[in-house]
């Protein structure tokens, strides 16, 4: 049996450490936005849930900035070598808010009942597993049908959330009264929700790791307006202005002040990666040539530098560079008008308009796609912008009513979980905006797709993977625009506030204030 | 007709209006693009056609429009206005938890703006021509022609950001947990700065309103006569002019008053009051159905409601209605 049993938890936690101890208590002020809809993280698991709700709720994983597996309710793991066996030990002594022991039964109760029925990107993991099983109240046996490599990296928070048996066995999950004051095992506890205006968590005193946490409470506070928001940070108001809280063009001046600082990480595993859909059913989008000089016409180092105040990377394929796997071995779209042109006289393009239908998630994604529309019109590309609010982009999208439409998704640190399935043709369903909405058909890269995900060793996936994203490149599915980097914010007092790869959302578990 | 008889003829026509209203909005809005199953479906970052499915169901969305709308009347009709898609709540519930922050904005911006407004209005009135009314008429020229989003932010950056005396958003300290005199004094300085900008640019529409009706009634005959009988400007402008000149300012309060429940979506949003109108607008970007139709409802009832308030007043202000009809 192949051990990949975690030693190096008190290694991190030593790097982790500043020279000077942490120091105990203090209050954090992070702003949340929008306002989450709820706080159980097993029934909703957008941005603002997650951000609120990780720390209340805990999965059995966390992951390093570099996508390492590190202990969370498991104190130790083992895969077996075959793949197919994933067997986690549990921390002892640790307790429900309310009291109650956790055990393994809250685990397998939680991926094999609760999950299963509510959380619809797991579900695609779990086809995967045969059996979940608790062999002793602290043991947490997974089966799975076959090897599946990802597996390990669907352990974490917003992923695979623990939520406790004893409160959810045999009821209507979403209407369980209990939602409304969340019982998890996190470090924090939910204290009060005054709606519209924050949400109140305190320090859970019998937490399972010893001294943790050292804040005291944690206000999450609702600003509506990203202009209220940046005041909100100077006037000291709050404290952490979490990734995309605040316009770009906010962010310099921000982070110019004194006793303020800025990071880029904290991003890796959910690695948002901006493009646009080509729709490949009709009009201009449906030949390759168009969609190539549509590529090469864009200056996207530009729109980097300019719309997004020069924070992200210029994407160049499928994969973000953060996620495994990742291969720039691909044909490179630099900025070329001139071969765009070249493409579309070759296609005979006659001047048909398209529509470009940008994100309704601000002014940014606005200019965003205002500076593609202009590139467009440098090459003779016809195109006009089709804005809509957020409605009603999921209705355009999920009803492939557009030419070409901005939108980002997480990735989840491994191409199975969260890039395969934009692409692959079982993926091609009206009605739902997160899946192959572009339309792209391509079945031998299908099975290409399948085989990576199952196949046992890394380095056989590797070579796979390169292989699909080298093919996929080519035929330019859709326009893949840019690795976003949403910096966080916040005074420098606080410390430790982002090691992890899904950062700010666990961040408050270690965070300490220098006083 | 007696103002008791005015108030039961009214009232039962209000209930007609409100029903005819609920219904005109449900097809409103289910004619507006955006499935809210899909919203929500999307805020968990990813969904597959069963949860969809099972959002809708769950939502009673899969059912034909006529069944919805059955249900959602018969709802009505016994005061319940539903349940909340999205935050998983009755939306009566929702509605109420926001209702005394918006009130307190909204009337405090009401009342301030209602007794500025006559009070610059009659003043401006008065002097006119001269350069106090210049002032008086350029200023709220000024601020009614300035969009409230900026005003609302320059306040922020002048009163909060450069000069630190008030707090810029919010309803109160948070986590300071106030009670009694010190709870008071703390919403009272949250709320200075919403009130004053949602109410200076009413204060500008009803001086302006004021003064334009205060002169029109001056050139009218009886005011040449009380002057014939010898009265005094004053005792002129305050039982004659006045009192008739008031009537079209009850009349634009009263538009108004019936609006004060929606809320105030600019001003709530800027300094993250926790109104209403932020729950209004943050429902309608989510297609919340039920949300909205009960802020909706909820807006109708109480522009009715002001309605009939207003007429009433009208009768006390000036009895020659009453006497009319």
């Amino acid at each position: 049996m192949k051990y990949l049993k975690v030693t190096t938890f008190l290694i991190a936690a030593a790097l982790a450490s500043p020279v000077a101890a942490q120091e105990a208590g203090g209050r954090l002020d992070i702003v949340v936005q929008p306002e989450p809809p709820g706080l159980m993280l097993g029934l909703v698991q957008n941005g603002p849930t997650q951000l609120v709700a990780g720390d209340i709720y805990e999965s059995l994983l966390r992951y390093d900035s570099d996508l390492n597996p590190m202990p969370s309710l498991a104190k130790s793991w083992e895969i077996s070598d075959d793949g197919l066996t994933y067997t986690f030990k549990l921390n002892e002594g640790v307790k429900w808010h309310d009291g109650e022991d956790f055990t393994a039964d809250d685990v397998v109760f939680s991926a094999d009942v609760f999950l299963r029925e509510t959380h619809a990107r797991l579900r695609a993991s779990l086809a995967y597993v045969k059996s979940i099983t608790a062999p002793d109240p602290m043991t947490v046996v997974f089966k799975l049908k076959e090897p599946f490599g990802p597996f390990i990296n669907a352990f974490e928070n917003g992923t695979m959330p623990i939520v406790p048996k004893h409160i959810y066995e045999g009821t209507d999950f979403a209407n369980n009264p209990a939602n409304a004051t969340p019982i998890g095992t996190g470090p924090f506890k939910f204290k009060e929700w005054v709606k519209g205006s924050h949400i109140h968590l305190v320090k859970n005193e019998d937490y399972y790791v010893d001294g943790l946490p050292y804040l005291d409470e944690v206000f999450y506070r609702v600003i509506p307006d990203a202009a209220a928001r940046a005041v909100a940070f100077e006037t000291g108001e709050v404290d952490v202005l979490p990734g995309g809280s605040v316009e770009n063009w906010d962010i310099p001046r921000l982070a110019e002040m004194d006793g303020v600082c800025v990071t880029e990480k904290g991003w890796e595993f959910l690695a948002p990666l901006a493009w646009m859909w080509l729709n490949n059913r009709e009009g201009p989008t449906a030949n390759e040539k168009f969609r190539q000089a549509v590529m090469y016409a864009m200056d996207r180092e530009f729109m980097r530098d300019v719309v997004w105040n020069g924070f992200g990377k210029v994407a160049t394929g499928p994969i973000a560079s953060s996620t495994n796997f990742y291969s720039d071995d691909v044909t490179i779209y630099d900025h070329n008008p001139d071969k765009a042109k070249e493409l579309l006289a070759e296609m005979g393009y006659d001047g048909e308009p398209v529509r470009i239908l940008p994100l309704p998630y601000g002014e940014t994604w606005q200019r965003w796609a205002e500076a593609v529309r202009q590139n467009l019109s440098e090459v003779g590309i016809n195109a006009e912008i089709d804005s809509s609010d957020v409605a009603g982009w999921n209705e355009k999208t999920s009803q492939w009513d557009y030419d070409m439409a901005f939108t980002y998704l997480y990735q989840y640190g491994d191409p199975a979980l969260g890039v395969s399935r934009n692409y692959t043709a079982d993926r091609i369903k009206k009605g739902s905006p997160w899946n192959n909405v572009e339309g792209y058909e391509n079945l031998a890269l299908d099975e290409k797709w399948a085989a990576a995900a199952t196949m046992v060793t890394p380095e056989e996936r590797e070579a796979a993977y390169a292989e699909i994203q080298k093919e996929i490149v080519d035929d330019v599915p859709v326009a893949w625009m840019q690795e976003l980097t949403f910096p966080t914010i916040y005074r420098c007092n606080v410390n430790d506030l982002v090691t992890t790869a899904i950062g700010i959302n666990d961040g408050p578990r270690n965070a300490w204030i220098k006083k | 007709m007696t103002i008791f008889a005015v108030v039961v003829s009214r009232l039962s026509k209000a209930i007609l209006t409100l029903l005819a209203i609920a219904i005109l909005n449900f097809f409103l809005i289910h004619a507006a693009p955006g499935d809210p199953a899909v919203v929500l479906a999307g805020e968990a970052g990813a969904a597959d056609e069963q949860m969809i499915e099972q959002l809708r169901e769950r939502f009673g969305l899969d059912q034909p429009l006529y069944v919805q709308l059955g249900k959602y009347v018969a709802g009505i009709v016994q005061l319940d206005l539903g349940y909340s898609f999205r935050q998983g709540a009755p939306v009566a519930e929702l509605i109420a938890d926001r209702l005394p922050a918006t009130l307190l904005l909204t009337l405090t911006a009401f009342v301030v703006s209602l007794v500025l407004g006559i009070a610059f209005g009659v003043a401006a009135a008065a002097r006119v021509g001269k350069p106090s009314d210049t002032v008086l008429t350029t200023m709220a020229l000024l601020f009614y022609a300035t969009p409230l989003y900026w005003l609302a932010l320059m306040a922020v950056l002048v009163f909060s950001v450069w000069f630190g005396w008030l707090p810029g958003f919010g309803y109160e300290t948070v986590g300071a947990n106030y009670t009694g005199l010190e709870r008071v004094l703390d919403i009272g300085s949250h709320l200075i700065l919403p009130a004053l900008t949602l109410g200076l640019f009413f204060t500008a529409v009803y001086m302006r309103m004021a003064r334009a009706s205060m002169l029109e009634v001056s050139q009218l005959d009886f005011v040449k006569t009380a002057k014939a009988k010898g009265l005094s400007d004053a005792v002129i402008r305050r039982r004659h002019i006045l009192r008739n000149a008031i009537l079209p300012v009850v009349t634009l309060a009263g538009l108004q008053a019936g609006q004060l429940v929606g809320g105030a979506v600019l001003t709530e949003t800027v300094f993250a009051w926790p109104g209403i109108g932020r729950l209004m607008f943050e429902s309608l970007a989510a297609r919340d159905y039920n949300t909205i139709l009960g802020v909706f409802l909820v807006s109708a009832a109480m522009v009715i409601l002001f309605n009939i308030v207003t007429d009433i007043v009208y009768r006390i202000v000036d009895p020659r209605i009453g006497a009319r009809s």
